[in-house]
Order: structure tokens, then C-alpha cells, then sequence
């Protein structure tokens, strides 16, 4: 047995530093040279500043947007840092509600932003992915049907016709691939983006 | 459930098939020490390795030896984490500034990675350097992963060898392993999800100011060089807290995909594997069939239970099912077959939040864990397992005609059978266990972020999934205790290694038994009776221990949803 000791620790060593140092670096720098923007995080630029990642959602609040899903990340509470203190689409660190189905907490939250979307759109059902939350706080995406429920809302907003919106809610709407896997989705960020070109 | 959504649940499961062939054949090569098209490049890299390291290729281990090196060689890759971890602070790699991991964190997440657990008490990117992730976790996610397959082919040569004493080198296989299937396929594997928008660099986070305004840090790092190896090895480490939801770690529909198959490839191969050395590519395929029953049972139900909803949306008027904790991209059916795949093989990458399925939802891959992960399987460790309960089926099926029972041309006997029930009963003493003292422990129930039945599902989805080698999570439950920290890494440890060990001795066993041709009286273990059979042994065994506890938990949720109770 006392051979084996050896081969433990040198074998160790050489395929750490093969997979854990060489492997990743290498790829680093070839990802870098081949795919430089994917590699640094999809980054959108606009007037030179970093307004974030065309993969990675960001809040929207203000009517004239179209709004994201609903993120329940967290940050650390700046008084206590034992505990922490809701702060949606926190990127530094993502994770869901984990609210299971018998969960009041989780019924509580639905009834209240159920009856909020259907006071400020009457009439229309409510999308059932603007009302739960993501799994990693960060979806870039909202459904086809979610953005339209919006249209009405940002029209007015902006003073757009509502068609107009409808287009380029269209335009920015992605199907599934081979028109079988996945599901169809509008990029939040780049729906908003469009919307302010539009605009000007 | 639509068409579309089991258009894609069937197309998955055609890429597996059509994988399963080629990449057995490939793997048997490498396992033989033969040529392959990548020798020119990688023999001299691997002769290199025997040479500093003083391996002699040509000497084969015993058993024992066999166990013993494994075991020696994990000593050293917990050390390395730990160490790492501990130290971080001061080491280089580090642009966010992490501080030093505590203690109990450091020795469950060292477990975990070396068990090919990948249970994560931590989220990736508030605790971790970039260099305990490239060093201490990508590097034993190929370690861990090469070393479930080595044992699984030790098992499998068990089989087809006669009359010898040896199993292998471990030292040959973990290197061959290690550098003629994961490393190449990884290295295209990253490239490709780099091209999807996986980030891979070594940069600090990025600062960026939102359109309207906000200020928002993103995350990124070396991490497609991690998924790649994370979804190939089944380790389901994620780099993010979030894992494969994580837009980062699994941006595209696509990417989705290809990570789905990724889970189950080398999974699926190895009973080709199997079939190759013992010479008969059906005995491969029928225990991959008994791997496919289990496996659409459980998409089946979970896609059923996640398009139904719960009743809180459905009083709601909320229809489409249960989108709490999912991606619009990935949507029902990709979330629920992720769950399926990544609990019934042993990964525990996940892209929607487990805690928030439907109680029967969730209760599937609570069932796929507890059963063992032999559908599919993690890599090599599925693959084990699933021979175990072949021994324990061929001996139940002898029992019942009064034969002494074969399989593959070996006689199964007493000390084979006494070692299967001794790796099989090791599961549920971890899980049943602790879960029973978690419950009972006021400050481990504190833990729990749900009330009710659900709060007892998260305590028994930590211990199965740790014990199982899984390391998908119900994860509201605050795992980073002292408590749950040890107790986890005690059943991650005793759950692979005790698992393990007996498999060896079998292994050690079949080797030195003759091999006997079939006869007439020989069940034959290539139809559809036998694979009934295994089927079934699974689901007695698996019903027996483990239905008591699934009635308290997803069970009688399930019950409580339906007459409208929350907690």
C-alpha cells in the first residue's frame, strides 16, 4: 500500500493544476480571443457607459418600461449584517422566493399583485409570469403575453400609439429554436432600449 | 402538458439513445488502453504523468489496493480545498475581495466536491475567489467525476473477467479518464457555452448603472470552463447561487439543452460500456431500458404536476402551471425534465427552484435521489448502483426457481448479496437518520424557510440529496449551520464512501470467479421479464423505506394544497 502513497500526491498535484489552472486559464484566453464580448458578459454600452448585460435582468418601476418579473433576491442589510434586506435583480447575488405551494407567504404575495394588475388593466387576464418570481431573481425575460398586457400601460405613458408598441414588442419577440425547443420570450432590457430608439 | 412540450421531452431522449453507441465505444477504447484518435497528442502528456508519479501502467491492483489508492487520492483533493477556502483571503485570483471561509463551511463544501456532491451551503459568488472555483472546485469536479467512472469500470471488469485477482490500476484509469474523455470534450463543451454567453474571464465584476439609473454589480468569471465540467461529470456545482437558472450559467434555450444531455451522456454510455466488456451489447441495453422506464414515469408525473399549478394560482385565475422559481426561456417543460435528469442522474445542477414545485413535482426527484440515482445515474456512481440492484433482483428471481442465480456468466452468491444489501441500506440510516433529528432540534428546524409539510420536505431534501451524492437543494432551508453543516457532510462522506467500498469488494469477488456459459436454466437478462423484474425490486425497495416519510411530507401537502390550507 505504502506505493500508492506516491502516486496520491504527485498525480494529485499534476491533475490539479492540469483541469484546476491550465484548463481554465487556456480557456480564458482562447473564449477571449474568439467570443471577447460573450466572454466579458455580454455588456451593453451605450455613450460609453456600462448600462448592464444584454443576458441579466434589471429593475423597471417607472410606467414609461416595459417591467420585468418579479426578483426576490436579497443583499445584506447595511445595519445588520446578519440578516438581509430585499434588493430585486441584485446580480451579485442571485436565488429565488424558494416560497413552496402551500406557502401563505407566497398566496399572501400573489392575492396582493393579482388584484394590483387587475385594478390598473381591467378586463385583460393577468400573465402568470409577471406575478411569480424567478428562479435565479435575474430572468431577462418576460413572456409574449406579458409584454402585451403592458402595451396599454406604456402607451399611455409615453404618448405612443399603441400599435406602434405592438410592433416593436413583435420585432423583439423570440421563438423557440427549430420552433421546438424552449419558449417564447421578449428580452426585457432590449424591448426597453428599443422602445427609447423608437422614441427619439 | 402540450404536444410541443413532449415533442421535446422525446427529442431529448433520441440524442440520448443515438449518443449511448458511439461514446461507448470510445470509452470501452480508452478503458482498454487502446489507440484512440487523440493518442498522437495526449500519450505522451499521459506517459509523462506515470513517470513522475511512478506509476507502472502495466501493474493491475487488487481490490483492495484499488479502494485503498481511491480513498488516498480523495485525502489529498479535501485537503486542497480546504485549504484553499480557508486561505482565500490572501491568495491571488481574487478581484471581489472574499474573506476567509469559516471552519464548518469549509469542511461540508470540501466533502462535497470530493464526494461529487456538490452540495453548496454557500452562494458562489458572495463566498468564493475566483481561485477556490478554478482550483479547488473545477479541478475536483473532474477528479470526483473520473473517479465514479473508474469504479464503475472496476465493477463492470469484476464482471467480465475470469479467475483473476485484479480489478485495474486505479492510477491508469483516473488519468486515462481524466485526459481521453473529460478534458477534450470539455474544452469544446466551453468554448461552445462561451459562444451561447457564458462569461469566462478572469475581470472583476461589473459595475453597471441601469436604464433607469440603479445601480447594479453583475457577477461574472471563469465560469463556462466550470459548467462544462459541472453538467459532463454530473458534479451540478453552480459557479452562481442560482446555478443553471442563472442567466450566466444557462443563458439560452439551447444552452439549456445541450446541458440536459451533457447530464446524462456518459451516464447513458457506460451500460454500453458494460454490454462491450461482457460481451454482449444487449445486457447494456436492457439495463439502460430499466433506466428509461423509471425515467418517463418520473417526467410524466412531474410535467404533469408543474402544467396543473397549484391551487393558490388556479383560485387565481393564474393558469399555465407553476411558474414560481422557473425561467420564461427555459418555461414548464424544460424546468420539469431539468429536474427529472439532474436528480435521477446524480448532478444537482438546477435551472428552477426544486422548493417551489408542486408538492408531487417535487416529490419525483425526492424519489429519483432516494431510489439511488441509478436512472442514468451519476457518472460511474449510477452505474454501480444500478448493478447492485441487479444482484439484488437476479437473486430474488433465483429464490423464487430455486437456482443458484447468474448473472453474465458469473454465479451471485451470499457475500455478493450481503454486500448490495449493505451499500443499499447505508441511504436510508443517513437519510431517514438525520432527517428524524433535524425535526426534533429546534434550532434545526429554524432553518426551515416554509412551514407545514413543506418544512419537513426541505430537511429530508437536504439529507437525501447530500447522502445521495446529489446536491440539488430545497433551498430555503438555511443550510449553513453548524449543525447542518456536519451532519450533511457526515452523510455526503458515508454516503458515497459506504456505498463504495462493498461495490469494491464485489467487484474483488466476481474477478476471482470463473465464468460459466448459459445453459438452459439461465435467466435470460437481456428481455423484457428481466427488466420488469429490476424495475420492480427497485420500486418494492425504494417504496418500502422510504413511503412513511414521503407521506409526511409531499404527500400530505399535496392533500392540504387540494383542500385549499397554507401554512
Amino acid at each position: 500500500m505504502l506505493r500508492e502513497i506516491r502516486p496520491a500526491i504527485v498525480l494529485l498535484v499534476a491533475l490539479t493544476v492540469i483541469t484546476g489552472l491550465a484548463y481554465p486559464l487556456a480557456m480564458t484566453g482562447i473564449a477571449g480571443v474568439l467570443f471577447p464580448s460573450q466572454a466579458q458578459g455580454s455588456l451593453i454600452v451605450k455613450d460609453g457607459k456600462v448600462i448592464g448585460s444584454a443576458l441579466i435582468g434589471q429593475e423597471f418601476r417607472d410606467d414609461r418600461y416595459f417591467h420585468g418579473r418579479l426578483s426576490a433576491t436579497v443583499a445584506p442589510d447595511p445595519n445588520d449584517s446578519t440578516k438581509t434586506v430585499s434588493a430585486p435583480y441584485n446580480a451579485a447575488n442571485s436565488g429565488g422566493s424558494n416560497l413552496g405551494p402551500t406557502s401563505k407567504a407566497l398566496a399572501d404575495r400573489l392575492n396582493e399583485d393579482v388584484d394590483k394588475l387587475k385594478a390598473d388593466n381591467p378586463g385583460q387576464p393577468v400573465p402568470l409570469d409577471l406575478v411569480t418570481t424567478s428562479g435565479s431573481g435575474l430572468d431577462p425575460h418576460i413572456s409574449p403575453e406579458a409584454a402585451q398586457f403592458q402595451v396599454q400601460r406604456v402607451a399611455k405613458a409615453r404618448s405612443m400609439p399603441e400599435e406602434t408598441l405592438r410592433q416593436i414588442v413583435a420585432a423583439n419577440t423570440e421563438g423557440r429554436l427549430l420552433g421546438l425547443i424552449g419558449e417564447p420570450r421578449v428580452n426585457v432590457l432590449a424591448l426597453n432600449l428599443a422602445l427609447d430608439r423608437a422614441a427619439k | 402538458m402540450t404536444v410541443i412540450g413532449w415533442l421535446q421531452i422525446i427529442f431529448f431522449c433520441v440524442i440520448i439513445l443515438a449518443l449511448a453507441k458511439p461514446l461507448g465505444w470510445y470509452m470501452t477504447r480508452v478503458f482498454n488502453g487502446e489507440r484512440t484518435f487523440l493518442s498522437p497528442v495526449l500519450r505522451p502528456v499521459e506517459t509523462g504523468l506515470y513517470w513522475i508519479s511512478g506509476v507502472d501502467e502495466k501493474r493491475e491492483q487488487h481490490w483492495l489496493t484499488y479502494t485503498v489508492s481511491m480513498l488516498l487520492f480523495h485525502v489529498g483533493g479535501f485537503l486542497i480545498i480546504y485549504g484553499l477556502m480557508r486561505l482565500q483571503a490572501v491568495l491571488p485570483f481574487n478581484p471581489a475581495g472574499q474573506s476567509a471561509v469559516a471552519e464548518d463551511l469549509s469542511f461540508n463544501t470540501a466533502i462535497s466536491f470530493i464526494t461529487n456532491t456538490n452540495w453548496q451551503n454557500y452562494g458562489g459568488e458572495s463566498t468564493l475567489s475566483y481561485l477556490v472555483q478554478m482550483v479547488g472546485l473545477t479541478h475536483q469536479n473532474f477528479l470526483s467525476a473520473a473517479t465514479g467512472i473508474v469504479l464503475a469500470l472496476a465493477l463492470i471488469r469484476g464482471f467480465a473477467r475470469a479467475s483473476v485477482r485484479t480489478v485495474g490500476n486505479f492510477w491508469v484509469d483516473v488519468t486515462r479518464c481524466t485526459l481521453y474523455v473529460l478534458l477534450p470534450i470539455c474544452i469544446i463543451y466551453t468554448l461552445f457555452l462561451v459562444w451561447d454567453g457564458i462569461p469566462q474571464t478572469l475581470g472583476a465584476y461589473v459595475e453597471a448603472t441601469t436604464l433607469e439609473g440603479a445601480k447594479q454589480t453583475i457577477a461574472v468569471g471563469p465560469v463556462a470552463s466550470q459548467v462544462a465540467i459541472k453538467m459532463l461529470g454530473t458534479n451540478g456545482g453552480g459557479f452562481f447561487n442560482a446555478n443553471a437558472a442563472h442567466p450566466f450559467e444557462n443563458p439560452t434555450a439551447l444552452s439549456n439543452f445541450v446541458q440536459m444531455i451533457s447530464i446524462f451522456a456518459l451516464g447513458a454510455a457506460l451500460t454500453n460500456v458494460f454490454g462491450r466488456m461482457v460481451g454482449n451489447q444487449r445486457q447494456g441495453w436492457a439495463i439502460l431500458a430499466v433506466m428509461g422506464v423509471l425515467f418517463l414515469a418520473g417526467v410524466a408525473i412531474t410535467y404533469w404536476a408543474e402544467a396543473s399549478g397549484t391551487s393558490t394560482l388556479q383560485a387565481l385565475g393564474l393558469t399555465g402551471g407553476n411558474m414560481e422559481g422557473k425561467e420564461v426561456r427555459f418555461g414548464i417543460v424544460a424546468s420539469s425534465l431539468f429536474a427529472v435528469i439532474t436528480t435521477a442522474a446524480s448532478c444537482g445542477a438546477v435551472n428552477a427552484m426544486h422548493d417551489s414545485f408542486t408538492a408531487l413535482g417535487g416529490m419525483i426527484p425526492l424519489i429519483n435521489i432516494q431510489l439511488g440515482e441509478i436512472i442514468v445515474g451519476g457518472v460511474g456512481a449510477g452505474m454501480y448502483g444500478m448493478l447492485l440492484f441487479v444482484v439484488l433482483a437476479i437473486f430474488v428471481a433465483g429464490l423464487m426457481v430455486g437456482r443458484t442465480p447468474e448473472y453474465v456468466g458469473k454465479k451471485i452468491e451470499a457475500r455478493e448479496v450481503k454486500m448490495a444489501m449493505l451499500a443499499i441500506l447505508v441511504l436510508p440510516l443517513m437519510i431517514l437518520g438525520w432527517t428524524a433529528v433535524a425535526v426534533v432540534l429546534p434550532s434545526a428546524v429554524a432553518s426551515m424557510a416554509n412551514a407545514g409539510p413543506h418544512g419537513f420536505s426541505e430537511a429530508l431534501y437536504a439529507y437525501t440529496s447530500q447522502t445521495g451524492n446529489n446536491g440539488s437543494a430545497f433551498a430555503g432551508l438555511t443550510g449553513n449551520t453548524l449543525f447542518y453543516n456536519v451532519t450533511g457532510g457526515v452523510s455526503m462522506f458515508v454516503g458515497r464512501f459506504f456505498m463504495i467500498v462493498p461495490a469494491m469488494a464485489i467487484a474483488g469477488s466476481l474477478a476471482e470467479k470463473k465464468s460459466i456459459p448459459p445453459s438452459m436454466g439461465t435467466f435470460p437478462t437481456t428481455g423484457g421479464l428481466f427488466v420488469g423484474l429490476v424495475v420492480g425490486v427497485i420500486l418494492i425497495m425504494g417504496g418500502l423505506t422510504f413511503f412513511p416519510a414521503l407521506a409526511l411530507g409531499p404527500i400530505v401537502e399535496h392533500l392540504a394544497m387540494n383542500a385549499g390550507q397554507v401554512f
